[in-house]
């Protein structure tokens, strides 16, 4: 009875957060003189008003439940990994690479895309990995190994737009030369959605659940993320685990970033890793770290991502006020975990 | 001043640490708080110096009833209290810990202030020197700041907890003759112990607290037996030494020497023998802490080598020494013991070397930790997360932890903070390991814990390392002057090198 | 390259500098007391957005600053009372409002894109302005940049010579200590926490209406600049000269940047402009090197008098941050 009432109450604090979060938006509506339903309105509409946007929002989910899978990894494991922005994006880097190499070659294309993507994965583990260096054996807080890496992955990006891999004649913010279509992950007939994205990101899901949830690795990633002292002395070897830990994830990022290349992009563009790093970040706070919830609140990110382009079309509103709002639901739902705290006594 | 505690309670939790307390202290005495651990001693005295905050129940000072909220308030009525762990700011130099907290203008007079500070200081026979960091004091000197620094801002009630614990024989005499001097000159000193010797030593009058009820007071002359009675409730016995032939080595320290600013330990030249009990004396702060991290790889040696069973592991890392066969014990058991948020089951299932797949076999872990739990008597569940276990349990799962086969284990103040009970069991559990063939390296604030349990005894002091004594041979006031620095020029320490501090 | 030249580029640098200077005293104050304002990043750029539109509306470069102030000052709020009241963590609300003062700043700002606001002119100072060399250097800059000076001797001497800095330093080194002596930590705590976010806050509207003047939303060019504030903050060692000292090398790397641009082109400009970033933070690993545990393996094999050479030399340039930093404080 006690525990049904501790859910109940739980329950209701979630709410009340998402409640405050929508007041806030509205209120920041109706300071600018716009109508918050006709806002509301458009973002459902942006998202389910048609089978386009529908499967839109599914390109944008695949992505952010493969960085929020990785993120999962390292939040279990303590650490803050922000660099996964730069990892989504060598993921991409080392894919466009390798499609490069084999694009004249009598390879079969199917092979490379799969060379590709394996390649993208080792990339965006090699950024983790560096970023994993620099904590254990370098004493530089994750976090600023982590943005010191974005950064460097942002210039290495966009220098080989401009540079090494610029299109012939101009190069441009548009990016690099698309491939041919042959060279595509198969997607669905007249919309951009791949399935194999989505299979991926399914098959994510299962492998990070079953990791966290019954694994020797997962309760020792668990263990050295509440108490890497405790865990040292009884015997883990933390620094291994959490270079493990760290190159895990930049594995599932580099797969987002190269899924970004070969199903959505079909090349290199500037703002490859979309934001995703950081909104997976929000994300994995969100859930508070459980992985079950992971698909449905991802799916509402991307869905907010996607409906947030019609913005600026039909109400001349910047797009980043999904930003905002996803923002603001992270911010209020955590605000009021304190609260709740606060008031009933931590258990 | 006098002062009256009326029905006091407080509870943490579940835990009722004071319950119903009535107390009437008379100022211009010693009065004594005696109570083991856990007994509810400091609670009231943080009660009473405003740190926390009493559920029901009223203070009285000299029979007027007043709120005291904060420890701003207690100093403003004249009450300072001197914790159990200082609290004050390593980092920073004495003098700034001496005026921190004192009302005065925006920018610091620091020369005035030290010119006060150093008359004061003559007062009491105490030479701190102003400039001097905090972190490069001793326990004992760290505590005469406080007292200084207490009368300046005009106590005139001083409470002491626990104040003897890891200072010299040396330091004790000195601030026993000052609380003596303070008591004259009409200030209320609150003396709180768990150590029987040292409140019938210095007190006027002595209330006894077990499980957070007053049991009662008594007046000299003091019965010690009584007193015994009174803290525990019944009479307690302890275990006694064994010696048994122990030749085979198990541990060797070859010319050690471990830094760390601003001591150097060494060079230490040291066989442990298989089953023996050596204890490590010292005051907080001498470097027997980094000596024994130095020997399980948690601080790497300048010099010499350190070899476990004939196998050479200098520089080598804490988990090749846990291979090995050696184990440590650190004295912050949440920090470095067990892992908060982990269930007693997580933590079987971690500390398994065999048994792994990749998948938990969740069963057979679930077991496990049954039987453990029954064999070393832990109050818990399977399920009970390790930082909700009281002390000695926690204490108790750390020691079901250990491997089956170790040949070494070292510990820190291993039974700091349990109730008496604990300690003995802990101290049964770990001469069980002995007889199995492990030796065991220790570190203990108490020079009685070390005479009791120790074969042998090494003395620390700044840096300093003398040669083994053996324990019964070892009288508790010699030990006492080692650890203060005394005496170390008549020993027979043709084996000791002197290392600079 | 001309002396008026490298002149010119000097007095460049303390003008650049003074934002990231103010903004990292800030952030020092806010941290000394025990409280990570990791939202700097968001916050410098919805004050200089407000502070824009502020001075936008109102012509009024104070009002500008002000309203740049008040932001920054209910951002720190918020962090100060999640972590101080509510004891959740200050890293992860830091990071959400990071995220979405960002986007709220991007939102807010999108119709006042490309306006017009009045700019903040240099105010050369007189007399001083006209000696050689250094009147070009210090004296002839605008009004925050001298402030900007004086606020590195003022929070220096604040931190370290009064008897506030003395309890400041107190509670985010050993808040009960301080606590005991009858400081009251949680509320000094927001103070400094509130007080620093409205510096930070001043900040974003000293680009907007000085040293970057527009405001363009997404090509302002403020993303990144509270990273590196945060990163200068740890590389100074929560001392304000050393801040100062960060900041100055952080502008001039851009400035060095600029020049290297039109000497190696063979080199795409954009990547020049992101360097300083990564060799900002690359600058934390070599104050933080000391501390790891195979720099301490390679010098415990080192003679001795070798060893306690190149200790001396860590130590100094060492950074040990206050030991409650980040830390709720609970009187039991």
């Amino acid at each position: 009875m006690e525990k049904v009432k501790q859910r109940g109450l739980s329950i209701l604090f979630q709410v009340g957060g998402i409640v405050l979060a929508l007041l806030f938006i509205t209120l920041i509506l109706v300071m600018i003189d716009t109508n918050p339903l006709d806002v509301f309105r458009l973002i459902w509409i942006g998202a389910t008003g048609s089978m386009t946007r529908m499967t839109n929002v599914l390109v944008v989910w695949a992505p952010l439940v493969l960085v929020t899978c990785g993120l999962l990894i390292t939040f279990t494991t303590g650490l803050w990994n922000i660099g996964i922005e730069g990892q989504i994006t060598l993921g991409a880097i080392f894919t466009t690479g390798t499609m490069r190499l084999f694009l004249d070659t009598a390879v079969s294309p199917a092979i490379v895309i799969i060379l590709s993507i394996l390649i993208g994965m080792v990339g965006g583990a090699i950024w983790a990995a560096l970023s994993g260096i620099l904590k254990t054996y370098g004493g530089v807080n994750e976090i600023f190994g982590g943005l010191g890496l974005n950064f460097i992955a942002t210039a290495l990006n966009i220098g080989l737009i401009f540079g090494a891999w610029s299109r012939p004649g101009i190069a441009s913010m548009s990016g690099t030369e698309p491939f041919p279509e042959d060279y595509w992950l198969p997607s669905l007939p007249s919309f951009n959605l791949s399935w194999y994205s989505i299979v991926l990101a399914v098959i994510s899901l299962i492998v990070i659940f079953f990791l966290l949830q019954g694994t020797h690795l997962g309760l020792r990633l668990k263990a050295i993320g509440k108490g890497i002292k405790s865990a040292y002395r009884l015997g883990i070897p933390t620094r291994k685990y959490m270079m493990l830990s760290f190159i895990i994830c930049g594995l599932f990022a580099g797969l987002a970033g190269a899924l970004q290349v070969v199903a959505v992009y079909h090349r290199l563009i500037p703002s490859i890793s979309s934001g995703y790093g950081y909104t997976g970040l929000m994300i994995a706070m969100l859930i508070n770290y459980q992985a079950l919830w992971v698909a449905p609140i991802a799916l509402f990110f991307a869905a907010l991502n996607i409906s947030g382009i019609q913005l600026p079309i039909v109400l001349k509103l910047d797009s980043s006020l999904t930003g905002v709002l996803q923002g603001s639901l992270v911010l209020f739902v955590l605000l009021m975990q304190g609260v709740k705290e606060q008031v009933l006594g931590k258990k | 001043m006098n002062i009256g505690f009326n029905q006091i309670n407080k509870y943490f939790g579940d835990v009722h640490a004071n319950d119903d307390i009535t107390l009437f202290i008379q100022g211009g005495l010693i009065y004594g708080i005696l109570g083991e651990n856990g007994a509810g001693k400091s609670t009231l005295m943080k009660i009473l110096s405003g740190f926390i905050q009493p559920d029901s129940g009223e203070i009285l000072l000299d029979g007027k009833a007043v709120s005291i909220e904060t420890p701003a308030d207690a100093i403003k009525y004249g009450i300072g209290m001197l914790h159990q762990d200082p609290l004050d700011f390593p980092p920073m130099q004495v003098i700034e810990n001496f005026i921190l907290g004192q009302e005065g203008s925006l920018l610091l007079s620091y020369k005035e202030t030290i010119k006060e500070f150093e008359e004061l200081q003559k007062q009491f026979g105490f030479s701190l020197d102003p400039k001097a960091y905090v972190d490069s004091l001793t326990v004992g000197e760290r505590q005469q700041l406080e007292i200084l620094r207490l009368l300046w801002l005009g106590a005139r009630v001083l409470i002491l907890d626990e104040p003897t614990t890891g200072i010299s024989a040396q330091q004790k005499a000195k601030l026993f003759a000052a609380l003596k001097f303070l008591a004259n000159e009409g200030k209320t000193i609150i003396f709180v112990s768990h150590k029987l010797e040292d409140v019938e030593d210095l007190c006027d009058k002595v209330a006894i607290l077990r499980k957070g009820k007053l049991v009662g007071d008594v007046e000299p002359p003091y019965d010690t037996d009584h007193l015994v009675e009174m803290m525990f409730g019944k009479q307690i016995k302890v275990g006694t030494p064994e010696t048994a032939a122990k030749v085979q080595i198990s541990f060797k320290l070859n010319d050690y020497i471990v830094e760390k600013h601003p001591l150097r330990i060494g060079p230490v030249d040291f066989e442990l023998r298989k089953g023996e009990v050596v204890g490590l004396a010292g005051m907080e702060g001498s470097g027997q802490d980094l000596l024994l991290r130095a020997c399980v790889g948690l601080l790497r040696p300048v010099a010499g080598r350190v070899i476990v069973n004939d196998m050479d592991l200098t520089n080598k890392t804490y988990l090749e020494f846990m291979k090995n066969g050696v184990c440590y014990l650190p004295a912050s058991r949440l920090e470095e013991g067990l892992v908060p948020g982990l269930t007693l089951t997580e933590h079987f299932t971690i500390t398994e070397d065999r048994k792994k797949k990749l998948f938990i076999d969740k069963e057979y872990f679930q077991k496990k930790t049954k039987n453990k739990i029954d064999e070393y008597r832990i109050i818990g569940q399977p399920e009970t997360l390790v930082e909700s276990l009281s002390g000695g349990n926690q204490q108790r799962a750390t020691l079901a932890l250990l491997k089956e086969s170790l040949s070494v284990i070292l510990l820190e103040h291993p039974t700091r903070g349990l109730d008496m009970e604990s300690a003995i069991y802990m101290w049964e559990k770990l001469k069980e390991r002995c007889r199995q063939g492990a030796s065991i390296f220790f570190i203990s604030a108490d020079l009685d814990e070390i005479l009791q349990y120790s074969d042998r005894i090494l003395v620390f002091f700044s840096g300093q390392v003398s040669s083994p004594l053996d324990a019964s041979k070892t009288s508790l006031e010699q030990l006492g002057q080692l650890i203060g620095g005394k005496g170390w020029d008549g020993m027979d320490n043709t084996k000791v090198k002197y290392g600079k501090s | 390259m001309s002396g008026e030249i490298i002149l010119l580029g000097l007095a460049g640098i303390i003008e650049a500098g003074a934002p990231i200077i103010i903004a990292a005293i800030g952030e020092t104050l806010s941290e000394r007391a025990g409280v990570i304002n990791l939202s700097l990043n968001g916050l410098i750029i919805l004050s200089g957005m407000m502070g824009f539109w502020a001075a936008l509306e109102t012509n009024s470069i104070v009002l500008g600053f002000l309203a740049g102030m008040l932001v920054g000052a209910i951002v720190a709020a918020i962090v100060a009372f999640s972590s101080i009241t509510l004891k959740q963590s200050q890293v992860a609300v830091g990071f959400i409002l990071a995220i979405t003062c960002t986007d709220l700043a991007y939102f807010l700002g999108n119709p006042i894109m490309g306006s017009q606001a009045p700019i903040m002119y240099a105010t050369p100072i007189p007399l001083l302005s006209g000696i050689p060399i250094i009147g070009p250097l210090f004296f002839k800059h605008s009004i925050m940049t001298y402030i900007s000076i004086i606020m590195i001797f003022i929070s220096w001497f604040w931190i370290s010579k009064t008897r506030p800095g003395l309890i400041l330093r107190g509670i985010g080194e050993q808040p009960a200590a301080a606590f005991v002596r009858g400081a009251n930590v949680k509320g000094l705590r927001y103070f400094y926490t509130i007080l620093g976010g409205a510096l930070v806050g001043l900040a974003g509207p000293l680009y907007t209406l000085s040293v970057k003047a527009g405001w363009k939303g997404t090509i302002t060019g403020l993303d990144g600049i509270g990273w590196i504030v945060l990163a200068i903050t740890i590389f100074g060692g929560w001392n304000p000269i050393r801040v100062a000292f960060g900041a100055y090398l952080f502008a001039f790397l851009q400035w060095l940047g600029l020049i290297l641009q039109s000497t190696l082109t063979f080199i795409p400009s954009q990547v020049l402009q992101v360097a300083p970033f990564p060799l900002m933070i690359l600058a934390l690993l070599f104050v933080n090197l000391g501390d790891t545990e195979w720099v301490e393996r390679i010098l415990a094999t080192l003679p001795d008098k070798l060893r306690i050479k190149i200790l001396k030399i860590i130590r100094a340039t060492q950074s040990r941050p206050p030991a409650a930093l980040g830390t709720p404080f609970e009187r039991e």
